[in-house]
């Protein structure tokens, strides 16, 4: 269908845009920004006065449930949420059930996320064999199947040697080693940050150096063999050091973190707040804002959701008992735009660390609004108000410590391959 | 930050309707169960051991961990204030039947009872079962992981008012693994809370939870130097699995250094007291010598331990009783 939105504040950071004017599509792709294209005749015309039009979000780690915990969510129901909150594509890690070692799996994700004709959804495959961090996973024939990184998910690699075969391995083959950099004994069995939120409520606490030696140990590795790593959900303001000077030395590393991170802290766990446990960790105020800084100054390339959705059973307990993750599809864009709105991020960072940021390091072409680029689009309306709760989430999992939250920020259209795949009027 | 645990234990009325955590609660209220506490002190010397103040209201010891000493005390309490006990042992009931805690509490619900005091591995239990348990009950929290073990530290607080007086001059240190402690925790808030002069810990490095300072306290690795001068002594007891975690290389070593004997004692003032949660661990955290001395009022504290949970639970039961009355 040929379209045409009209007069939104477009704001594309890699094509350094910020403008309001009309943007044409046809053919699953942009044809025009400012003025039509040659004979360009809309048959859907989208008056998009005073609302803001980016490319479509790109959220590097989403949890779908598919296949394996299917009573938690589906792709089906998660892609939906993923629209109605400008979310384009979603990148699943591989700790499915079974885990996305081989081919048929990664077929499977691709084949039921085709089905639903919502979102795209990339996956990264496995970096081991059932991520047992001892035996490499089929990395050639995962690439094949489309995967756009390998990961050892939340299973640290213990032993060095496989992690130094494992890097070599993926390099081989081009492959990215998404990372959760953690020493697993230190965090074993852990629940909160180590400090005195830990030491109040009596809650075994990860210290910060569980991140650091991990990404200390993965940074060698990565001097060693060249091969490129990007470390997945930092927690820790010396972690964000540690990956500036990396990267100032050349060396092919990116970070990302999660949106939670950036808003809150240790003592959100409250009075035990099972829907504040996460891994990693909520930390230290100082914590927090080196991790802003971090984005803002590209060190974090990315803020993904680090959507886990659960069944309510999962947070039924008590808090050692409970299943650690946040259910955040649904929250996502209005979060990241409440760092706008109190101006830790400017609109523009903001954006590319949701689109043209996490495209880059995925290695896909997707995130940006230029001319031929792929019509993936979020337009949303930046000052519409509306609550987070039950009602709103259209996530299967409504686990959050947002809820209740006042939110700013609506999305009003979600385009994916130039095809309106979420539309809402009011 | 402003604790969350008031909001929950104390109904809009100001009165003490669940008993969870030291935390959160004003020094009033701990004074007020201090003072109920004497009231009831003299019952267990009675022939008739017996108040009538629970008769006819329903008790659960709904224990989680294996406990005898603790069990008992309030088991005890409870029947002096002529109240019903069950003793659920949920370490060999249903819940290894892969029963959820939301469940056993559905089903003890459904048989009409107005308190559980609950005893659990995990920290954050009892505010678990607090919130989910229907309106008309009260939850005593009878040790949660290593979060708190409240009445124990209420307790200690009058077994310290009765045998020295007021809190604002007393320095008190506590002698042990604090890390993993409930009771220690409870304790420091309790002694805050109270006006203790200064509260210290002492302890090797690898028993010193991060960031305890802020709790307010006064760190001490070494034994004399933290004992010099201190009105009060509280041992806690260190579990033999320190030794597996890499924390302590042994009981032997931990007793040369931390080990309380009458040597280290003279350090403290001439007229300090010396208290243990139990049971003792001889020739590890305390001496024989101490643990039977003049200075011990280890035993005493077993006896207003039951004095202490009679009075809080006559008052947590006794809010609703009140609300009832009042029509809230």
């Amino acid at each position: 269908m040929r379209v045409r939105i009209a007069g939104a504040r477009v704001v594309d950071p890699a094509n350094g845009m910020d403008a309001i004017t009309d943007v044409f599509v046809a053919d699953g792709r942009v044809q025009g920004i400012g003025g039509a294209p040659d004979g360009f005749e809309a048959e859907r015309d989208v008056n998009a006065t005073g609302k803001v039009l980016i490319p479509g979000i790109v959220d590097l780690r989403a949890r779908l449930r598919e296949p394996g915990a299917e009573h938690k969510a589906t792709i089906a129901s998660e892609t939906r949420a993923a629209v109605h909150g400008g979310i384009t594509t979603l990148c699943c890690p591989p700790d499915t059930d079974p885990v996305i070692d081989t081919p048929a799996v990664a077929e499977l994700i691709h084949q039921r996320a085709a089905e639903s004709r919502l979102a795209r959804v990339e996956v990264l495959g496995a970096l081991t064999r059932n991520l047992d961090g001892r035996n490499l996973a089929e990395m050639g024939a995962l690439r094949e199947a489309g995967c756009l990184g390998v990961s050892n998910a939340l299973h640290p690699v213990t032993d060095t040697e496989v992690m130094l075969r494992a890097m070599e391995y993926a390099g081989t083959f081009g492959l990215t080693v998404f990372v959760h950099a953690e020493d697993a004994r230190l965090a074993a069995g852990r629940l909160v940050h180590d400090g005195p939120v830990a030491t109040r409520l009596g809650l075994a606490g990860i210290p910060e150096i569980a991140e650091t030696i991990g990404v200390a140990r993965e940074l060698l590795l990565v001097e060693q063999t060249g091969t490129r790593v990007h470390f997945c959900h930092l927690s820790t303001g010396p972690a964000v050091d540690m990956v500036r000077d990396a990267r100032s030395h050349g060396l092919p590393v990116s970070a990302d973190v999660a949106i939670h991170q950036l808003l809150l802290t240790q003592e959100d766990v409250g009075s035990f707040d099972a829907d504040a446990h996460v891994r990693p960790p909520l930390r230290s105020l100082d914590d927090r804002a080196r991790l802003r800084a971090g984005v803002r100054a590209g060190v974090i390339g990315a803020i993904c959701s680090d959507h886990q959705p659960h069944e309510l059973d999962a947070k039924l307990n008590p808090f050692p008992d409970t299943e650690p993750g946040i259910s955040s599809l649904d929250s996502l864009l209005a979060l990241v735009l409440d760092l706008v709105a109190t101006q830790e991020l400017t609109l523009s960072q903001a954006v590319a660390a949701l689109t043209s940021g996490p495209a880059a390091i995925l290695g896909l072409d997707r995130g940006t609004l230029g001319v031929g680029a792929a019509a993936d689009l979020c337009l949303f309306d930046p000052d519409e108000p509306w609550t987070l709760d039950d009602a709103s989430m259209l996530s299967r999992g409504h686990n959050t410590p947002f809820k209740g939250r006042q939110l700013k920020g609506r999305v009003r259209l979600t385009m994916v391959d130039g095809r309106i795949v979420f539309e809402s009027s009011s | 930050m402003q604790s969350p645990d008031e909001t929950v234990q104390i109904d809009e009325h100001g009165r003490l309707k669940h008993f969870l955590s030291i935390d959160g609660l004003h020094r009033e209220l701990l004074i007020s169960i201090l003072d109920t506490a004497e009231s009831f002190a003299g019952v267990g010397e009675r022939a008739v051991k017996k108040v009538p103040l629970l008769r006819g209201k329903t008790i659960v010891n709904l224990f989680f961990e294996p406990s005898t000493r603790t069990r008992t005390t309030f088991e005890l309490a409870a029947k002096r204030l002529s109240a019903d006990v069950l003793n659920i042992n949920a370490t060999t009931s249903s819940t290894t039947k892969g029963e959820s805690l939301l469940d056993t509490l559905r089903t003890l619900e459904a048989m009409h009872c107005d308190m559980f005091v609950v005893r659990h591995a995990q920290s954050g239990a009892a505010h678990f079962i607090a919130r989910h348990a229907a309106p008309h009950i009260s939850v005593i929290n009878g040790g949660d992981g290593r979060h708190a073990h409240p009445t124990q530290a209420m307790l200690d607080m009058f077994t310290i008012r009765r045998h020295k007086g007021e809190f604002a001059s007393l320095k008190v240190a506590i002698v042990g693994d604090v890390a993993h402690s409930r009771v220690a925790r409870s304790q420091i808030h309790a002694l805050v809370t109270l006006g203790a002069a200064e509260v210290r810990i002492v302890a090797p490095r690898t028993l010193v939870p991060p960031g305890v300072e802020s709790m307010g306290v006064a760190v001490y690795n070494d034994l004399p130097t933290g004992l010099a001068d201190v009105d009060v002594v509280i041992l806690l007891r260190l579990q033999n699995e320190r030794m597996q975690g890499a924390l302590l290389p042994s009981s032997h070593e931990y007793f040369q250094y931390y080990g309380v004997t009458e040597e280290k004692l003279a350090a403290a003032k001439s007229d300090a007291i010396v208290m243990h949660p139990g049971p003792l661990n001889r020739g590890v955290e305390i001496d024989s010598d101490v643990a039977d001395g003049a200075r011990s009022v280890i035993l005493r504290q077993v006896s207003y331990g039951i004095a202490i949970r009679m009075a809080i639970m006559s008052m947590a039961i006794g809010s609703h009783a009140a609300a009832d009355r009042e029509g809230g």
